[in-house]
């Protein structure tokens, strides 16, 4: 009994008439690094948010240290020693590192930073974090805010650590930072859950793995008797082939060229610098880069969201020799030219949907404009559209009149993927596509993506796992500080050769 | 708590966000609140008054329908309450904060008055006709300035649309001045009283039917704009989030300045309907913090027209009982203010128990 830090037993949770999780009998043992694998929408991050303090079982009990608990609030939580770190960061932008992390909790009436900044960096020093109390959150990128969010759970004297897909957002290199930082606290005697969706870092960092399927518990299994195949078929229920198949470019065509564009942020820094490339119909472009080199700016300006500084973005429709200005034109005026861009933004409820409207109506973002009537919407179209997105892509809803919001990370994703591809797009351009998927979506993903290059539609896809980037692209472009360090053939590259020109180890013609 | 037994027990408040709430249930706790509000309204007046609680009651009822006046009187005020909280629909569901429809009511009144005054001859229907545009007119003007520089200096919508009432009170201010009747008077008094020119008709026997008929085909119009159009759509993307409506195409800026216009217009509308349709007159008190209570009509109602309808109905019903207890018991005016004040408090505070899940949690620890 003593030796588990957290047993779960018959836990349910029910939202209206979805059964989130479903009698979910589940122990931690003190000091592992336990895994939750399931597909999306299974209920891994409901059942986490039971033990925070976010939702309330509605049936079953939890046990922590052997003690029966009720957990009613994330403070509860707190005081039980549990600390959870989300997915999307809860931190305030315009506070220092050391000022959140001491944020919302009780002290005296004199605030002693001093003391505080050199317990911060006691814990720093002692996990091997690179952190600095003092820096701005809103100076931080992703993998340093969450640092802060870890450094926030610790400094309240957390026990138990619970990760909600921790690495989505991270890049290789700093995934393999955190994996150290866990380890390290495994040794120091944590509990650690962590939720991912990367078997191979599963098979990689944990002790044991549990599996989560429709909200019931499959098993929990010992990682070293484990395999992606054998983790898979678990999650899914049966057996499934998981690769990806590339076919060779057939007439390539120009679709998208850039000349020499530069684009600057509001501060005058310029985020591009002269880049120039061609993307071609029935190919895969692939875009490589640590995150934050000009990726997201990249396609934002092909989609007439950015605005461009100097050069030029030109667009050269099938079967025809005009050819179209993009630089110069707004994102209404693009679609006015019945120009077919589709774009999967990086940030999903921030850009690409509308998180309180049901899914109907987020199938209407780019296309309200159009239907018979100038002044009324059309309504039907987007709702047989969702229906039909809902079905082809399994995605688990009740019904379509949800708010997107309440869906789970993945299928939020399946919905966005799906209404863009539904444009029946001549270019479409998705970043971090598969971001959040589980293992069985992330290949439905890649086989459209394939199948929209084999109707001869242009493909960009800025991605960050650089194993699918050369198994899915034609092309590999590599961004390195807002400037292309590289393009070559994904047949003829390798992962080393690709991670070189990203950190700009490596330059073009060198 | 009890010093003597070794267990000293706590008490603590644990609140927690709720999720979602079923619409029945908020309505409960809006019912709960409104049951609470008026017993200690009973209390406050008994304290004052010494009189029955009942008596108060039904004091209250009698001020708000005891009579055919009376009831025309509570819904006139009801729709135009209406029309106001509708005005403000679009604005805060774009996530504009217009906090002026005082300035934007005042401003069509001023319209209105104007146009009664200097055209008080011309043929009703026209001139009738000519003071619904102009009133909408005038409250579009007093919109536009802050949503253009809403729109295109991202100045704070809430401070500008604010301090434009007080700007709205000044010219009123000055009009009376210059409009004063009988002089010396230091106010318009009623304006045509032997013409009435400009005075919406008699229709179906009553004053007030044309009120009525404005309102509802401006409800009408505006539930199915906000609900059913590209517009509407577009006002519902762009208070989401601005960098969705860039992705979408929509022109933000256009889409702000366009909405707040309808918005100050509606406004502006209901300045005619207080002047031509009711008070035929004008005052610095002609919107008479209409526009701040509507405010309140819109939120409570969750920008629900039928909601905002059966808040609005209920305000007014409130307020004009309590005018009727006021001059009943001899009360000073601001009596009936505190009535109405001590209901919006508890319809205000029982928001907060919507939003939030209040838990006492009772745990036992020993005795240091
Ligand atoms: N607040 C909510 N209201 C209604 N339904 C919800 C709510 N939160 C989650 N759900 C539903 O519960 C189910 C489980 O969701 P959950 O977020 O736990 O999945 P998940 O396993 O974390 O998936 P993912 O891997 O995609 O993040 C989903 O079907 C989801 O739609
Ligand atoms: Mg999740």
């Amino acid at each position: 009994m003593e030796n588990y830090a957290i047993e779960l037993k018959g836990v349910t949770k029910r939202f209206g008439s979805v059964v989130a999780n479903n009698q979910v009998d589940l122990a931690l043992k003190k000091g592992e690094i336990l895994s939750i694998l399931g597909e999306n929408g299974s209920g891994k991050t409901t059942l986490m948010n039971m033990l925070s303090g976010i939702y309330y079982p509605d049936e079953g009990q939890i046990l922590i240290n052997g003690k029966e608990v009720s957990i009613n609030c994330p403070k509860d939580a707190f005081d039980l020693g549990i600390g959870m770190i989300h997915q999307h960061f809860k931190l305030v932008d315009i506070l220092t590192a050391a000022q959140n992390i001491i944020l919302g909790l009780d002290g005296g009436m004199k605030l002693d930073m001093k003391k505080i900044n050199q317990e911060i960096d006691a814990l720093v020093s002692k996990y091997g974090f690179d952190l600095t109390p003092a820096e701005k959150i809103y100076n931080m990128s992703v993998s340093q805010k969450q640092i802060v969010e870890i450094v926030k759970v610790l400094y309240r004297g957390a026990d138990i650590l619970i990760f909600d897909e921790p690495t989505a957002v991270l890049t290789p290199q700093e995934t393999e930072r955190l994996f150290t930082v866990l380890k390290k606290m495994k040794l120091l005697g944590k509990s650690i859950i962590i939720i991912t969706h990367k078997l191979n870092e599963v098979l990689e960092i944990s002790d044991r793995v549990a599996v989560l399927r429709k909200g019931k518990c499959e098993g929990v299994v010992e990682t070293k008797d484990a395999t992606v195949e054998s983790l898979t078929e678990l999650m899914v229920g049966e057996k499934v082939e998981l690769n990806i198949q590339r076919s060779d470019p057939k007439k390539p065509e120009k679709r998208i060229e850039m000349r020499g564009v530069t684009v600057r942020n509001s501060e005058g820094l310029s985020i591009l610098k002269d880049i120039s490339f061609v993307a071609k119909s029935g190919e895969i472009l692939g875009i490589a880069g640590i995150s934050g080199n000009g990726q997201k700016e990249l396609l934002e300006a092909i989609a007439g969201i950015q605005k461009v500084d100097s050069g030029e973005i030109l667009y050269y429709p099938p079967n025809s020799t005009t050819v179209e200005k993009l630089s110069e034109k707004t994102v209404r005026e693009i679609q006015n030219l019945k120009i077919s861009l589709s774009f999967v933004p990086e940030d999903r409820l921030g850009m690409g949907l509308v998180g309180s409207m049901d899914l109907a109506d987020n199938m209407m973002i780019r296309s309200y404009r159009s239907g018979d009537s100038r002044f009324f919407t059309d309504r039907k179209t987007p709702r047989k559209l969702a229906k039909k997105i809902v079905d082809k892509l399994e995605v688990a809803t009740p019904d379509i009149n949800t708010p997107v919001r309440k869906l789970s990370g993945g299928n939020v994703q399946k919905i966005l993927v799906g209404r863009e591809i539904a444009l029946n797009p001549d270019v479409l351009m998705v970043a971090y596509p598969v971001r959040g998927l589980d293992i069985t979506s992330s290949y439905t993903i890649y086989n459209l993506l394939n199948e929209q290059k084999e109707k001869g539609v242009a493909v960009m896809c800025v991605g960050e796992d650089l194993d699918v980037l050369l198994q899915l692209c034609d092309r590999i472009l590599v961004l390195c500080e807002g400037k292309i360090s590289c393009i070559v053939n994904a047949k003829l590259t390798s992962k080393e050769e690709i991670g070189m020109y990203m950190t700009g180890a490596r330059k073009a013609g060198v | 708590m009890s010093t003597n037994t070794k267990k000293i027990s706590h008490k603590t408040l644990h609140l927690t966000k709720r999720d979602s709430i079923a619409t029945w249930k908020a309505w409960v706790i809006r019912l709960i609140a409104v049951l609470l509000a008026l017993i200690i309204c009973a209390f406050v007046i008994v304290g004052i008054t010494g009189e029955n609680p009942l008596n108060v009651y039904s004091g209250i009822i009698d001020g708000a329908v005891g009579s055919k006046r009376r009831i025309w009187v509570t819904v006139r005020e009801t729709v135009v309450l209406l029309l106001i909280g509708v005005g403000l629909m679009p604005a805060f569901k774009m996530r504009f904060w217009n906090l002026g429809a005082e300035g934007q009511i005042l401003m069509g009144g001023a319209a209105a008055a104007a146009l009664m005054i200097y055209a008080g001859n011309l043929p009703p229907v026209l001139l009738i006709i000519l003071i619904l545009i102009a009133s909408a007119c005038a409250g579009i003007i007093w919109g536009f300035l802050p949503a253009f520089f809403k729109a295109h200096f991202n100045t704070n919508e809430s401070l500008f649309t604010l301090m434009l009432n007080y700007v709205a009170m000044q010219i009123i201010t000055f009009l009376i001045v210059f409009w004063e009747n009988p002089s010396g008077s230091n106010s318009v008094g009623i304006i045509n009283s032997a013409n009435k020119g400009g005075w919406f008709p008699k229709i179906f026997g009553s004053d007030y039917t044309l009120n009525i008929i404005i309102v509802v085909v401006v409800t009408v119009v505006m539930t199915v704009y906000m609900k059913y159009t590209k517009h509407g759509y577009e006002i519902a993307v762009v208070g989401e989030s601005h960098n969705t409506a860039n992705y979408a195409g929509i022109n933000v800026k256009k889409v702000v300045v366009r909405t707040m216009l309808i918005s100050a217009g509606i406004c502006g509308i209901a300045g005619a309907v207080i002047v031509s349709g009711a008070s035929h007159t004008i005052s610095t008190s002609t919107a008479g913090g209409r526009g701040f209570t509507a405010i309140i009509v819109a939120w409570m109602a969750n920008l629900n027209p039928l909601g905002m309808l059966l808040v609005s109905a209920f305000l007014v019903f409130m307020q004009q009982g309590a005018i009727q207890i006021a001059s009943q018991y001899g009360l000073n005016e601001n009596a009936s203010d505190i009535i109405t004040g001590i209901i919006i408090f508890f319809l205000i505070g029982c928001e907060f128990f919507i939003k939030y899940k209040v838990r006492v949690k009772k745990s036992e620890e020993d005795a240091a």
